[in-house]
């Protein structure tokens, strides 16, 4: 059953839970009062310095400081490190291991546990970096990372560099999970009039428009193998026009035929091996739950209640299990059932109102979806899905729904309408850190990419 | 009469259809934020309601509408300019047509709502000076049906609107609609894109249990994705938990 209310001794054992499932060091430092209360107790973070790139030559952008910049907000980012001020740093700035002077970086007022730095030169083809990370407590044991990257002297390719060396440095402290910062968010924009889907990488740069479909395009989820999007797309037939199930291959930059079905169709979402899609489909009347092959084929129905049934989510863990909206008992809320719909059992909550948009973190244990309560607006929450204890990860900011994990299981995306515009968020698992990705027009919707 | 207008009416028809649909997409989109004016002699479009669409003499009905490339607007009889979209109350004493008229820089667009006050009888029906085509009478008698938050069961006022949607089906048979189910903005997207079906599917259900054929009706749901109000207040939600009749062919 689930918990009434928020209780530091609640929240522990959910810390607990996050940082088991995390397998990491995760100890996200609090944004928010309300989760102030133990998160800190017992975690400590790798303290990590950061020193600016060091320059091998002269460019005519910025190059060296955009790298170091996109490492850094990379690093303070991934909810495993603490960075440390560049106040405290030894005034020499290390391009390479025989620049570093270790003992003054471990020393106070620095106190680092790792450094990571490194050097930017132009060559032939383009820009190299030289990265480095070490250990200042142990400066005979060996670096615990060295790496080139190479690129071309532009942003696009700086950024790109950056989230590499981020990523490489992660995976090292992490013990060999693999960073977020290559990864994309696919979400549905109206900022150039029809609400089309988009992409952007992980941090809101680079955002894209991938359909020009000139209707209405909702609801994009990633294929798991990040090849292919799949969404709701508003198509004319015959003079009427529905909603359908679309699919857009990233790697082509081109639709993939999908079939029509008769009436309203929506809210695909993939199985964890990719091979087939869960969706929405009033063919029959109702509107219920189907599960077809990734290109259409083998439709069969799972949900058979009067009402809504909807959101489809798979557990990426097992693929046995699944979560999805229903109206059948009256107001919208979760429903757990096996995924050939089997065993249907209502996910009680402590409280009334609506549940929505289910989504499983990456290790299948945890389910964030929206809620809102009878007193207030729609808030994201996470449930440990075995013990049915529950957090709630934002409050009094909007509505905030739509959540989807990253493949790391420490961040979360979503839409929030905190500023008075619908846009995109991201944050840390615990609700600290919320970062604004998106800023232009409407958008909503977000999916975040498996890689 | 009826037999001798078939042909205009079927000619009418398909022009009517077909500026419907190109039309269509456009109006609705007012609920999106503004982008840029990708050329600033856009055609105008408007949207007007009423709701109710009848009353008692006197009684309050709210009129709202929206409009795109519009900077004048203006609702006759009695309402006078008015923003480019908002709603209004009136208090009618005899059924009344209202009009409103967008003017802009692309020129003008008009939309009506028709109020139906009992125990009067509409002024248009009294001077009909040349012959109203299927588009203007299935604007004048086909009325959408209203739903309750989160209901796609039919109220009492739904099923004695649908009931003389029917009679007009009844009369003019080769009339084919799509009926579309609209929701207000409070549900979730995914959510709201089945209960719209849901509206559309039990209005076109009870037209069938009141001998109309199925296969005259094609339903279809918007979801939340094209409001006819964009307040965020209840006389707005209202507006737009509705099944929402449109011509087809």
């Amino acid at each position: 059953m689930a918990i009434r209310t928020f209780t530091p001794l609640s929240f522990l054992k959910l810390t607990l839970i996050l940082t088991l499932a995390f397998s990491a060091l995760a100890r996200p430092s609090a944004a928010q009062d309300w989760f102030k209360t133990g998160t800190g107790l017992g975690v400590t973070k790798a303290r990590l310095a950061l020193p600016e790139t060091a320059a091998r030559s002269t460019f005519a952008q910025p190059l060296p400081k955009t790298f170091h910049d996109v490492v850094w907000a990379d690093l303070d980012y991934s909810g495993i490190v603490d960075m440390v001020s560049p106040s405290f740093y030894p005034v020499q700035v290390p391009g390479q291991p025989s620049e570093l002077k270790a003992e003054d970086w471990a020393a106070a007022p620095a106190n680092a546990y790792m450094v990571a730095y490194g050097n930017l030169s132009t060559d032939a083809s383009g820009i190299a970096f030289a990265g480095y990370l070490a250990d200042v407590h142990n400066p005979t044991a060996p670096l615990a990372l060295q790496k080139i990257y190479r690129g071309a002297a532009t942003d696009a390719d700086a950024r790109r560099m950056a989230h590499q060396f981020a990523d490489d440095i992660i995976g090292v402290l992490s013990g060999g999970q693999l960073g977020i910062a290559q990864t994309k968010i696919a979400y549905a924009s109206a900022r150039n009039g029809n609400k089309e889907i988009w992409v952007m990488d992980y941090d809101g740069a680079n955002q894209q428009q991938l359909t020009h479909l000139k209707s209405i395009s909702l609801t994009p989820r990633w294929s798991p193998d990040a090849t292919r999007i799949a969404f709701t797309c508003f198509a004319p037939y015959r003079g009427v026009t529905s909603a359908q199930i679309c699919i857009y291959s990233t790697a082509s930059d081109r639709l993939i035929a999908f079939p029509r079905y008769r009436g309203t169709n929506g809210s695909p979402a993939w199985s964890p091996d990719g091979s087939e899609i869960a969706f929405m489909s009033s063919l029959n009347g109702d509107p219920e739950i189907y599960i077809s092959d990734a290109t259409g084929a083998h439709l069969h129905r799972i949900t058979f209640a009067a009402g809504v049934s909807t959101s489809p989510a798979w557990n990426p863990k097992t693929g046995k299990q699944m979560a999805f909206v229903s109206d059948r008992g009256g107001s919208p809320v979760l429903y757990l059932a096996n995924s050939d719909g089997s065993d249907v059992e209502k996910l009680n909550l402590p409280d009334m109102g609506y549940v929505i948009d289910p989504a499983w973190s990456p290790n299948g244990q945890l389910l964030a979806f929206s809620w809102r309560r009878p007193s207030g607006n729609y808030d994201i929450y996470a449930m440990d899905i075995v013990s049915r204890q529950l957090v709630e990860l934002t409050r009094d900011a909007g509505r905030n729904e739509r959540p989807s994990w990253a493949p790391d299981g420490r961040h979360l995306v979503f839409e929030s309408t905190r500023t008075g515009t619908r846009q995109i968020w991201s944050m840390l698992a615990d609700g600290s850190q919320p970062h604004q990705l998106t800023f232009e027009g409407q958008n909503e919707s977000p999916s975040w990419s498996s890689k | 009469m009826h037999h001798s207008t078939f042909r205009k009416f079927t000619l009418l028809f398909g022009l009517v259809a077909l500026v419907a649909i190109a039309g269509g997409c456009k109006k609705k989109v007012a609920a999106t934020p503004p982008a840029p004016p990708p050329t600033p002699t856009l055609q105008p479009t408007v949207t007007l309601n009423a709701s109710p669409t009848s009353v008692n003499p006197g009684g309050t009905v709210t009129l709202s509408w929206s409009s795109t490339n519009a900077t004048d607007l203006d609702i006759e009889p009695g309402v006078g300019k008015v923003a480019p979209q908002g709603s209004t109350p009136v208090n009618p004493t005899q059924t009344t047509t209202f009009t409103i008229t967008a003017t802009g820089a692309g020129g003008s667009a008009t939309a009506s709502a028709n109020v139906a006050v009992n125990g009067s009888s509409a002024p248009t029906a009294e001077a009909p000076t040349e012959q109203p085509g299927v588009n203007e009478l299935f604007e004048q008698n086909v009325k959408d049906a209203y739903f309750e938050l989160d209901k796609s069961d039919l109220r009492d006022d739904a099923r004695a609107v649908l009931t003389k949607d029917a009679e007009f089906f009844r009369s003019y048979p080769q009339v084919k609609v799509s009926l579309e189910g609209h929701c207000d903005e409070r549900g979730s997207t995914e959510y709201n894109l089945g209960l719209g079906q849901r509206r559309a599917e039990a209005a076109k259900n009870y037209l069938i249990s009141l001998g109309i054929s199925a296969d005259r009706i094609e339903t279809t749901s918007w979801g939340k994705e094209r409001p006819f109000c964009t307040e965020h207040d209840e006389s707005c939600w209202q507006q737009n938990r509705r099944a929402h009749f449109v011509l087809a062919h």
